[in-house]
Parts: C-alpha cells; sequence; structure tokens
C-alpha cells in the first residue's frame, strides 16, 4: 500500500454517550489510491459518516473521541498533526461533501462569499480573483449564469443546486482527496444522477481521488472502483466492485445486494428485506455482530469474531471478508 | 424595501391612534380627578364652587365627547396641550426629560452589548467548563439583582471609599459631557447589568444552537480559522434572537426605570410617569403613553429592519 494516497490503519472512535460508550468506528482500515474511487458502503449508523469525519477531525468534541489508529495522507498522520497544520489540509488538501445541501450551506452569507473565503484563505487569492474563480467553479459543475448567481443565497438555489455548489466549493482549491458523505441522499433521483454523475466527470477529469460514502448500492456498482462495507463500526467485507457485485462473501454484503431492485434480472414477486435491526453499538456481543440477522450463522459466530481474512478463489485483486462460512455464503448465491 | 419602509412607516398611524384612544378613556375610568386631587392638601374644606371654576379652567366640565374631539384635533396638529399640573406646555415638561432617559437607555445599551456578546459566546464555546458557569454565575446574579438595588451599592462604595457622590443636577450632554457621563455612568451601569444579563443569556444558548448546525460543520471542513468561522458564520446567525431581546429590554427602558431614576436622583420620563397618573394629570399621562408606544412601534420597525438585512431569507413586500 505505499502508493496510497491516503492510508487508514485500526481506526476506531468512540462516543461517550448516557447510555454508555459506542464504538461508532472499531478498528478499521482502508486506504485509497490517486485519483481512484472508492465506495464506504453501510446502513445508517454503522460508522461511515464517523469515519470520514475521524479523518477530518471534525467529530464533534468532547463526546466523540478518536481513541486510536493511523490516517496517513501523502506520508503524514492526521491524526497526530497540530490543529493548525490539519486546517491548512482541510478544504485544501482533503474535501469534504455533506449530506445535506439544505442545511450544510449558511444560510445568512451568499453562495459567492461562501465559494470565495476557502480561495482566499489557502491560495491567497485577492477578492476579485477568487470572485472570478468562483463564478468559473459555479460554471464547471453546471450552474448556468454565475455571474448573477454569485450575490444570491443558499435559499434560493434548489436542493440539486446546492449540492452543484457543494462540489464547487468541495473543488475550489483543487484538493486530492474529496470525501463525499452521501452526496445525494437528499435528493431526487433524477437529480442524483446528474450529481453523480458530475462528481465522477470531474474527478476523472481533475484526478481527485474520492471515498464516496453512501448506503445505495446501485451508486457503488457504477461509480466505485473499490468497495468497503461496513457494520455495526467495522468492516465486513472489501475488495473491488465487481467482485463484490459477481462474488459477495459476507452474508450481509449478500443481503444488501438482495434488498436492492434489479433491473437486469427477471423480476422476483418480492425483494428479500434483511430481517432485524443493527445492534445496540454499546453492547456489542463477543461474537460476529451480524449474528442474530444472518442466515448462515454457525455455533461459533456467538462465540468468535470473525476476522478479515482473503477470500479462496477469488480474482488476482485483494478480497476480503469477516465470517466464518464465507465458503457458504458463494453457494448461496451461485444456487440463486 | 423602500415601499416597505413607507408601509410601516404609516401603519405607525393607527396604530398610535390605537393607543391615544384607549388611554384617552382608560384614564377617565379611573376614580378621582387632578382638581380633588389638587386641593385634597388643604386643611379647610374646599368649596365645591372653587372645585368647578377649577374643573371649567381645565376644561373637565365638558361633555366626554368634547373633551375627546379637543384632545383629537389636538393630536392632529402635534399639539399635545399643556401639563394639567404644572400648566407647562407638555413638550416642554417632556423634553428634558426624554433626553435623559434616551441617554441612559443608549447607554445601558451600549454596556449590555459589550458584555453579553463576547461572554455569551465565551460561554458557549467553553460549555460546561469553568469559564461556562462563571459567566452563567454571573449573568443569573444579574437576572437576580434588581437595578436600584445595584445603584444604592454604587452610591455606597463611591461616598464611603472614594469620599465622591456623582453630580446630583442633570447637565444635558450638548451643554457639558464630562459632568453629564459622571452622572449617568452609574444609572446606566447598574441597569446595564440586569439587561446584559438577559442578553448573555439569550447569546450564549443561541451560539450553542449555531454551533451545532451543519453549516458550521462545513465551514470548519473548509479549514477556515476558529476566528473567522465565529464572527462570520456563527454569529450572523446566532444575532437574531439576541437582537430580539436586545430591543424589547431597551424599549422597556423608555419609562421603566422608575425606582432606579429615584435612588440616583434622576428626573426622568419614569417618574414623570408615575406622578402624571398619580395626579391624573390627564394631557401629561396620555403624551407619556403615546410617547412610550411610539418607542416600542420605532424599536420593533427598526429590529424588522435589522433582521432582513442580517438575514436573507426574509424579504418585505
Amino acid at each position: 500500500m505505499a502508493d496510497a494516497l491516503l492510508d487508514v490503519r485500526h481506526l476506531s472512535t468512540r462516543f461517550t454517550t448516557r447510555e454508555g460508550v459506542v464504538r461508532a468506528v472499531d478498528d478499521v482500515s482502508w486506504d485509497v489510491k490517486e485519483g481512484e474511487t472508492v465506495a464506504l458502503v453501510g446502513e445508517s449508523g454503522c460508522g461511515k459518516s464517523v469515519s470520514a469525519l475521524s479523518i477530518m477531525r471534525l467529530v464533534a468534541q468532547p463526546a466523540g473521541q478518536i481513541v486510536g489508529g493511523q490516517a496517513v495522507f501523502k506520508g503524514r498522520d492526521l491524526l497526530t498533526l497540530d490543529e493548525e497544520a490539519m486546517r491548512r489540509v482541510r478544504g485544501r488538501e482533503i474535501a469534504m461533501i455533506f449530506q445535506e445541501p439544505m442545511t450544510s450551506l449558511n444560510p445568512v452569507l451568499s453562495i459567492g462569499r461562501q465559494l470565495t473565503e476557502g480561495l482566499e484563505i489557502h491560495l491567497g487569492k485577492t477578492p476579485q480573483q477568487a470572485r472570478g474563480r468562483a463564478a468559473e467553479l459555479l460554471g464547471m459543475v453546471g450552474i448556468p449564469d454565475p455571474e448573477r448567481r454569485l450575490p444570491q443565497y443558499p435559499h434560493q438555489f434548489s436542493g440539486g443546486m446546492r449540492q452543484r455548489m457543494m462540489i464547487a466549493m468541495a473543488l475550489s482549491c483543487e484538493p486530492s482527496l474529496i470525501l463525499a458523505d452521501e452526496p445525494t441522499t437528499a435528493l431526487d433521483v433524477t437529480i442524483q444522477a446528474q450529481i453523480l454523475e458530475l462528481m465522477k466527470d470531474l474527478s476523472r477529469r481533475l484526478g481527485v481521488a474520492m471515498l464516496m460514502i453512501t448506503h445505495n448500492l446501485g451508486v457503488v456498482a457504477r461509480y466505485a472502483d473499490r468497495v468497503n462495507v461496513m457494520y455495526a463500526g467495522r468492516i465486513i467485507e472489501q475488495g473491488t466492485a465487481r467482485e463484490l457485485y459477481g462474488n459477495p462473501r459476507h452474508p450481509y454484503t449478500l443481503g444488501l445486494l438482495r434488498s436492492v431492485p434489479r433491473l437486469d434480472e427477471p423480476r422476483r414477486s418480492r425483494l428479500a428485506p434483511i430481517d432485524g435491526q443493527p445492534p445496540d453499538l454499546t453492547r456489542l456481543p463477543a461474537g460476529c455482530a451480524f449474528l442474530p440477522r444472518c442466515a448462515f450463522r454457525v455455533d461459533r459466530c456467538s462465540v468468535e469474531r470473525p476476522p478479515l481474512v482473503p477470500v479462496a478463489h477469488t480474482g488476482p485483486e485483494p478480497h476480503v471478508s469477516a465470517c466464518w462460512e464465507a465458503e457458504r455464503v458463494i453457494a448461496r448465491q451461485e444456487t440463486r | 424595501m423602500t415601499k416597505y419602509i413607507i408601509k410601516r412607516l404609516l401603519l405607525m398611524i393607527p396604530t398610535l391612534l390605537g393607543v391615544a384612544v384607549l388611554i384617552f378613556f382608560l384614564m377617565r375610568v379611573v376614580p378621582g380627578d387632578i382638581v380633588e386631587l389638587r386641593f385634597s392638601g388643604e386643611t379647610s374644606g374646599v368649596s365645591k364652587e372653587t372645585l368647578a371654576i377649577e374643573r371649567a379652567r381645565l376644561g373637565l366640565d365638558k361633555p366626554l365627547w368634547h373633551q375627546f374631539v379637543t384632545y383629537m384635533t389636538g393630536l392632529a396638529r402635534f399639539d399635545l396641550g399643556t401639563s394639567m399640573w404644572t400648566g407647562a406646555p407638555i413638550h416642554e415638561e417632556i423634553k428634558l426629560r426624554f433626553a435623559l432617559t434616551l441617554q441612559v437607555a443608549i447607554m445601558s445599551t451600549i454596556i449590555a452589548v459589550l458584555l453579553a456578546i463576547p461572554l455569551g459566546v465565551l460561554a458557549a464555546l467553553k460549555q460546561d467548563t469553568w469559564v461556562d458557569y462563571s459567566v452563567r454565575i454571573f449573568s443569573i446574579a444579574g437576572l437576580a439583582t434588581p437595578s436600584f438595588w445595584l445603584g444604592i451599592l454604587f452610591i455606597l462604595v463611591l461616598l464611603v471609599f472614594f469620599k465622591w457622590l456623582p453630580p446630583m443636577v442633570y447637565t444635558p450632554f450638548w451643554v457639558n459631557p464630562w459632568q453629564n457621563m459622571l452622572q449617568l455612568i452609574w444609572p446606566a451601569l447598574a441597569v446595564g447589568y440586569r439587561y446584559s444579563a438577559v442578553a448573555t443569556r439569550m447569546t450564549r444558548s443561541a451560539m450553542l444552537e449555531v454551533l451545532r448546525e451543519d453549516y458550521i460543520r462545513t465551514a470548519r471542513a473548509k479549514g477556515l480559522w476558529q476566528k473567522l468561522i465565529l464572527t462570520r458564520h456563527a454569529l450572523k446567525n446566532a444575532m437574531l434572537p439576541v437582537l430580539t431581546v436586545i430591543a424589547l429590554e431597551f424599549a422597556f427602558l423608555m419609562g421603566g426605570l422608575v425606582v432606579t431614576e429615584q435612588v440616583f436622583n434622576l428626573n426622568g420620563l419614569g417618574l414623570l410617569f408615575v406622578e402624571s397618573v398619580a395626579h391624573r394629570d390627564y394631557t401629561l399621562t396620555q403624551a407619556l403613553v403615546l410617547l412610550v408606544a411610539a418607542s416600542f412601534i420605532v424599536v420593533n420597525f427598526l429590529v424588522d429592519l435589522a433582521y432582513a438585512w442580517i438575514d436573507p431569507r426574509i424579504r418585505f413586500r
């Protein structure tokens, strides 16, 4: 993994709440290479967003604490940088796109102001230069008539346009990595596709690497090179998008795939949801966290937590899964 | 926007008219009149004739509708009449007292804002630390301390420890600013402290709320300086509720400082108000009520304008 742009190793983040300590992210490792798009997939509350926020060191203090691990970005561990050095990384080297375009933009500051401040601070542009660049950026993300749009406010923008504006903001300082936290979840389906296409196009053109956080496997299939599936704060399966789709080796990944309607397969009478709820992160069992919802469970699962191990009979790319019964998971898939 | 401002200014007329009508009749419902009160101190009985002559002089013998019409036509010409008690023109009675009260109100507001905004922001930033607790204790104490009592303390401390007393006679600012400030800074401090307590608490809670907003996280993710996040991104959003509190308090100060004025021997609107009602000085009370109502309306109007200026989502038509 020498060529990784961002190499996250054994990251653990905990929240102290009244109910107890929540292990939101528990010993998670993944990496993003230059120019690549990596997905982080899972249900709500599985620790996807917290992973990204931990890397940016934006986890809500003092409840949330990063308790261990490293996040090596271009040779520096972000988790040990001092606050000022970290500030220079945020927005400049790693930018973030948030889920809610409605609430993630400041309602009392103009679009122009919010676009130019990063340029002024990180790139030392004069207000005039920054303004010119901001107009360019708005044009680049497909907002017509950017000059007229700059003095407007977020409430004068539609949801899709606000997310375009967020993308423009993220791209403004030409970062080498963008963390996109469910960038399309709050948008209409038609707009979602537009935004994703835009992000894909821009990231390819500008060579920006992207971490795409999503619960939508459709998005993953189309836009990600590699995929990390998270469950209850841990990564349970990791591999290329192609591998994971064609050859899922964890019952949870399989369940996720089955619960998504597919147009390229004969129409089944009903979707197969994953029964039950994700576990309480304050009281994780000793064994596998997915156990109560798993159709493949054996006695060993309740005693010992399965480690992430390479899966047998796969292609050249590494593919790992945390399941004692990984072999049987394939069998199921093939007989379907 | 201009159209909105003109509309709001025109709307002030019916509001004030309503206040004028209401206070006219309310005063007449209160038992007793100025003539009885004026002669009540006389030891030898006053004859009915004397009372009647006095009433006739003040126009109180006329039927109610006649008095009302006189009052209203006066108002239409911006003529508030003369005080029934002193006989002096009302604008003369009010002029200096209004200047004094307005000045104390403005000074208290400045003191309150200068204290409240930094303290409130600091407390929100250092939530649940000793800094926050200290600020909260300071502001709770401010709420619990009556301004007049604090005023008495000021005077005692100045007298006992510094052998000095603030000037007792009011000097308008334009005559001698130094003398004027020496006298008015003390009531302004006493009132400003309580006032700041309300505003500090509001600033703190508004800031706490805003700091949890998504757009603050966005601002941090952009790598902005903490100071810039606070001033540009957070404070502007947190100012809306604080502004409301400040404005309401300010309007209250226009005529609401009766006891504090007594303590500092200030001849302000509050004292005048109480006296005019006690004397059943109809004309003066009516004028004062109108003045206070107008202050409230003007302050509210200014706040609405400030809202629109701060928050672009508010646009008036």
